[in-house]
């Protein structure tokens, strides 16, 4: 048994309102990440994914409140620290965050020195100028980043390139977990590839143990994931290996992700693209039942009144729905 | 191909400089296209093609340094406001980001009223302008009545990129420039608008100019692929010519960074 990395028990968050209204964005989520592997994440816009992401770290602030739950990090258990305490002693070093729009995270008046030099100093003001440069210059020079970076403003730096000073920046101290948030959806083909080949080294060279990806698009996240949970309305209703995920799904929601899938691969073209009718539920008061019911095909009567637990079948693979394996199967066969 | 053979927009050796002296930069350099009526056309590049400002010329939103557009087989003529107004009836535009694309003091009746009054529908009756605009929302699959009083900050990215093809479906252009219609919202919505684009197409027979990084959606909806590399189309042709038996190297690379699902992704040419 690998050393597990991360691992949530049932953990719940939400936000409050302008008007006091609840709306539980991350709903009884469990997961677990061994050393060495990739979770990825899927789902569309408003499902939870990036509340999730932020709830992880725990490192809450209003709106996003904590309800229940707890976090492990490489068996240390962060549950109930104060804010100021997880930003001191746990972002940045145990787990970090590469938020959606990395890129501008960066000052625009200040050199990107600079700004490591900020992140260092935060959690370690005794550190010199120097001690920041040398350490800044090794750390670019493992990542495969040219040095002369570090003496530019983000404007001399091109998309692509931008986004891997941010990650650099985001493992200078050296983080457990990275969690990756959608990190290349803004980026072309090209300078996604780089993002996703340096944060596979980082992997490959145990400079983190273990990595969350965030992302809607699908064949990406199938060669970057070794499992993938799909997110639908804050709760989990999928996890199974990348694989399984991807070809042989088995909520209907994420049958219907996979019908989302464009790869410029011969047979693939005229493939008739299957959107998902309507919206998802607003969280302020979601549905009693199922909370896919609405847009579901195979919805029944019992599914829009009783809740789903998240059912387990085999190694590593769990679903929310009321119908059995064989069942859905026989559907999606019918199906098509 | 739903093309009819008919020249839509032509140009050739279309070329852009910005700047002069030591800033000079050669954005668009002498390309030549021709896109039919009816077909849909793909541009595709990296970042800093030269793509976008290909598009800008398009709609005669910038000058043309050098080279000539044709529009319908005649020179095209924008040198004055008014034949600029009568040129946009014929070409619309949809860009990448739809937050930005509305002004946000105007609701969304006001917004699709627009398009009436630019198609010269400012003197119909009140029931009638409703009538239309009640159609065209519901040709996205949105609620006219629900839209009604709503600014356009009230609605979800994918609303926003549905109701700017209900604007479109209004003013009927003969050609519609799509840049990047897709990047910024999530992978579910993608298909829904293309969806809506490609009926569009089906409905009005308008030629569709797609401008995009996306290869996958490129091969997905285009007739005719054209490959952009530092303002020049590297190569062009029918959607599987060119993605499916690529010649040019550029190209080439440009595909197998594009993560799939049949094939390795090979990580260690980058």
């Amino acid at each position: 048994m690998a050393r597990v990395m991360l691992e949530v028990r049932d953990l719940t968050t939400k936000y409050i309102t302008r008007y006091k209204e609840d709306v539980y964005a991350v709903d009884h989520v469990s997961l677990k990440i061994e050393e060495g592997k990739t979770l990825g994440i899927a789902g569309e816009s408003g499902c939870g994914k990036s509340t999730l992401a932020l709830s992880l770290m725990g490192y809450y602030f209003p709106p996003l409140h904590y309800m229940s739950g707890e976090i492990i990090i490489d068996g240390q258990n962060i549950t109930g620290m104060k804010p100021d305490d997880v930003r001191k002693s746990i972002l940045g070093r145990e787990i970090a965050y590469i938020p959606q729009a990395a890129m501008n995270a960066l000052n625009p008046t200040r050199k990107v020195i600079d700004f490591i030099g900020d992140v260092v100093r935060a959690h370690d003001p005794t550190w010199t100028k120097k001690m920041i440069y040398d350490h800044a210059r090794s750390l670019f020079e493992r990542l495969g980043l040219p040095a002369e970076v570090l003496q530019k403003y983000p404007v001399e730096l091109s998309g692509g390139m931008k986004q891997r000073t941010v990650i650099a920046v985001a493992v200078t101290l050296t983080p457990k977990v990275l969690i990756a948030d959608e990190p290349s959806s803004a980026l072309d083909v090209t300078s996604q590839k780089m993002v996703i080949k340096m944060l596979r080294d980082l992997m490959e060279s145990g400079f983190i143990k273990a990595m969350i990806f965030i992302t809607h698009e699908l064949p990406l996240l199938y060669n970057v994931a070794d499992d993938i949970m799909v997110m639908y309305a804050g709760q989990i209703v999928e996890s199974a290996s990348a694989k399984q995920a991807v070809f042989d799904p088995l909520h209907p929601y994420s049958k219907g992700l996979m019908g989302s899938i464009i790869v410029p691969e011969s047979g693939l073209r005229n493939v008739k693209l299957v959107a998902i009718p309507g919206a998802p539920p607003n969280l302020k008061n979601p549905p009693p039942g199922c909370r896919f019911a609405e847009r579901c095909k195979y919805v029944q009567a019992e599914c829009k009144v009783t809740s789903v637990p998240l059912y387990e079948v085999g190694y590593n693979r769990a679903y929310r729905c009321i119908l059995s394996e064989t069942e859905l199967r026989r559907a999606y066969e019918h199906g098509e | 191909m739903a093309s009819s053979g008919n020249l839509c927009l032509s140009g050739t050796g279309v070329t852009k400089v910005f700047g002069f002296g030591r800033h000079r930069t050669l954005a668009v350099d002498h390309v030549d296209f021709a896109f039919h009526e009816g077909e849909i056309i793909s541009i595709v590049g990296e970042s800093g093609s030269g793509k976008t400002t290909l598009a800008k010329m398009l709609l005669g939103l910038i000058s043309v340094t050098e080279g000539e557009i044709y529009f319908q087989g005649k020179k095209r003529d924008i040198s004055s406001g008014r034949k600029k107004k009568e040129y946009w009836r014929n070409i619309q535009a949809i860009f990448q980001d739809p937050f930005s694309a509305y002004n946000t003091f105007h609701k969304i009746d006001a917004v699709l009223l627009d398009c009436i009054k630019l198609r010269g529908g400012g003197g119909l009756p009140k029931e009638e302008k409703v009538r239309l605009m009640t159609e065209a929302c519901s040709f996205v699959n949105l609620k006219y009545a629900e839209l009604t009083n709503k600014y356009p900050f009230e609605l979800s990215g994918g609303q926003m990129q549905r109701l700017m093809i209900a604007r479109i479906f209004l003013l009927k252009p003969k050609i519609l420039i799509a840049d990047e219609p897709t990047s910024m919202i999530d992978a579910c919505s993608r298909a829904t608008i293309l969806d809506y684009l490609m009926k569009l197409r089906d409905e009005t027979g308008m030629t569709l100019i797609f401008i995009t990084h996306d290869i996958g959606l490129a091969y997905y909806v285009s007739d005719t692929v054209y490959i952009m590399e530092h303002g020049r189309f590297v190569e062009s042709g029918s959607a599987d010519e060119v993605i499916l038996h690529p010649k040019q190297p550029y190209t080439r690379r440009l595909i197998s960074d594009v993560p799939k699902i049949y094939e390795e992704w090979d990580l260690s040419t980058v």
